[in-house]
């Protein structure tokens, strides 16, 4: 259609038809909307960045500041410090970590069930881990609350990892790719070279899996990483994740806003290096299941 | 996969074998008498794999879900029922549908309930329709098209938390920017923290800040898959582009766009972390006079900062049903929207 384009005559008509759908070019009013979209997207990450440079008696003056000072490494260390971040990051890696991992592997093994074995209930095991995508967590949260209690697990990163290792929406995600990214045949001439399922799983499931595991890896990293609700009531100031942390530091007695800001700045961090490493993939992943969910 | 070594561990298995039958099988019926014993080990021990695999595999979800999610939520049914103190646990009495009641007397509850359907229209509106047109947008030939989608999605990667605590210092009553942006254009300074309507407003734009980018990849991807030929043929019946959007682009994305209308309900229903960071000290409390507490607020005060466990039980079963009804006039919806012509 592009190459037709310059020899098509100027006429009202005509152009509209080539104004269909998505070949149709950018104009300029569009790339200048799109400019504001994205300054309200960045904006507030890049000012949470000059407030951390600055001292919390410049931060309640008016106009407040729009360029850097030279407090940002005083202030990063003093989030550091007061938050307990080290504990905090080092916490949050191991709970979003082991997350990551658990949900990845086990999603893809129930994901490739889904899709490609036949077995009496499978029909109704898919319908039931759909339907429970709607249950939110805040209704598992009393009865785990207490059994962590009765188990001394209060405070402990068990007691934060243990509801996450699955999702229903793991699964779902796995098993939508693999219908149509694993051939039928490949998994029966494996078969006929006298492959177990195990072997199968190894040497064909994960090979065909592996851009969507790597997707779902990430967005079950960030989502791991940004959980608020059940550290919060799971954990304290103690032993928390880097958001247990970054709320005991908002919620201080005696705030000072660019430390509070240092600390948004670090709790951060991660998930925005891991957005510029991976960017691409994790776009890619939420547009793959969202086509087909 | 079908490395060479299996291949020559079974040289008469796969060479006239039906697909899917065992390979033990295979070879009884052409090397009969060499192993008998071995081979129906083998296909037994085959049929066995077949069988059980799949219920190997879907089983470490759901045990794990099942424990920690199902089994969870009938106890919090069984919690409701009871009396049970933040301050003894074990001391669990029998209490009817005491907790209910006291709810449904609550005053605070029914605040809560109106606080959350109003942060979540305001919040959830917005975002979805600007996602739609930044969805459009996007749908255009672009230069570095995947850089634009990525810088959409930034927010997305920003936690609760750390996006709260950055919304409360752009909202603050002296030094605020957006008071400050708000005096440029002659504008009162707004009271985000104290007011009824500004603090509702204050926590929905931290909402919506953070999901806008994400649902609008998730039309985009919609977008993307509506055949180019509706386009063409409306264009040459003579719809404007404004037309096409209207005629073409929204009807085939009913779909996604009811699918969004629920994740985004059921997200706001549970709206938990941005109106508590936001209240600062006494962030459970939804502010002074409890104008942005929702009810997945009101659930973490009376479970963990009053210590009534079992009311906090009764607040979560009662968002699940009110979950529940939305989910069923959605159901009604869609088939009331397909059966329409």
């Amino acid at each position: 259609m592009t190459t037709t384009e310059p020899t098509l005559p100027r006429k009202a008509g005509r152009r509209r038809v080539l104004g269909a759908g998505k070949q149709l070019h950018a104009g300029p009013v569009t790339y200048v909307v799109l400019t504001v979209f994205a300054l309200v997207s960045l904006g507030p990450l890049v000012w949470t960045a000059i407030a951390a440079s600055r001292t919390a008696g410049r931060l309640a003056q008016t106009p407040p500041p729009l360029w850097f000072g030279g407090n940002l490494f005083k202030n990063l260390q003093a989030a550091w410090d007061q938050a307990g971040l080290s504990t905090a990051m080092f916490n949050s890696v191991i709970v979003a970590g082991t997350i990551t991992v658990s949900t990845v592997l086990f999603s893809t093994l129930a994901g490739f069930a889904f899709a490609k074995l036949r077995f009496r209930f499978s029909g109704l095991l898919l319908l039931l881990t759909i339907g429970t995508m709607m249950i939110p967590p805040q209704l598992a949260v009393v009865p785990l609350y207490l059994w962590m209690s009765d188990l001394g697990w209060s405070n402990q990163l068990q007691t934060v990892i243990l509801p996450s290792l699955v999702t229903a929406f793991g699964t779902f995600f796995m098993r939508q790719y693999l219908v149509q990214a694993l051939p039928t045949e490949l998994i029966e001439a494996a078969r006929v070279d006298g492959a177990s399922s195990i072997r199968i799983v190894w040497h064909v499931v994960f090979p065909a899996a592996r851009p969507a595991m790597a997707v779902l890896g990430l967005l079950t990293f960030v989502f791991a990483w940004n959980d608020f609700l059940w550290p919060i009531i799971a954990l304290n100031q103690q032993n928390p994740t880097v958001q247990v942390a970054l709320n005991s530091l908002g919620t201080g007695y005696v705030p000072d806003q660019a430390v509070i800001m240092a600390g948004a700045l670090l709790g951060t961090l991660p998930l925005l290096i891991a957005f510029v490493l991976f960017g691409k993939q994790i776009v890619g992943g939420i547009m793959q299941g969202a086509i087909k969910g | 996969m079908t490395s060479p070594k299996q291949a020559l561990a079974h040289p008469a298995s796969s060479a006239d074998a039906a697909p899917g039958t065992p390979p033990g099988a295979a070879r009884d019926a052409h090397g009969r008498g060499t192993q008998p014993g071995a081979d129906s080990w083998r296909s037994r021990l085959y049929r066995w794999d077949m069988k059980a695999s799949p219920y190997a595999f879907v089983s470490p979800f759901f045990v794990l879900f099942g424990a920690f999610t199902l089994v969870p939520l009938l106890y919090t049914a069984w919690y409701s029922l009871h009396h049970v103190q933040l301050s003894a646990l074990d001391d669990q009495t029998w209490a009817g549908l005491d907790n209910y009641r006291n709810l449904w007397s609550s005053e605070f509850f029914w605040n809560a309930l109106e606080n959350t359907f109003t942060i979540g229209v305001i919040s959830t509106v917005p975002q979805l329709l600007a996602a739609i047109g930044l969805a459009h947008l996007l749908n255009y030939r672009l230069r570095g098209s995947t850089v634009w989608r990525v810088v959409m999605l930034t927010p997305y990667a920003t936690s609760v938390a750390a996006a709260t605590l950055v919304f409360t210092l752009l909202y603050s009553w002296d030094g605020g920017m957006v008071n400050w942006i708000l005096h440029f254009l002659g504008v009162g300074p707004v009271n985000w923290r104290e007011s009824d309507w500004g603090s509702q407003f204050a926590v929905s734009s931290i909402v919506i800040w953070r999901w806008t980018g994400y649902n609008a990849l998730i039309y985009l991807a919609a977008m993307q898959a509506i055949p180019a030929d509706l386009y063409e043929s409306a264009a040459i019946d003579g719809a404007s582009r404004w037309q096409q959007f209207r005629h073409v682009t929204i009807p085939q994305l009913r779909p996604t766009i009811l699918f969004t209308v629920v994740v985004s309900t059921i997200g706001a229903t549970q709206l938990f972390g941005e109106p508590l960071l936001f209240g600062g000290v006494s962030g459970s409390k939804g502010g002074s006079e409890h104008q942005y507490q929702t009810l997945g607020l009101y659930m973490y005060d009376q479970g963990w900062i009053i210590g009534n466990l079992g009311k906090a039980s009764a607040i979560a079963w009662s968002m699940f049903l009110i979950l529940l009804v939305i989910a069923a006039v959605n159901l009604l919806l869609t088939r009331r929207l397909r059966k329409s012509p």
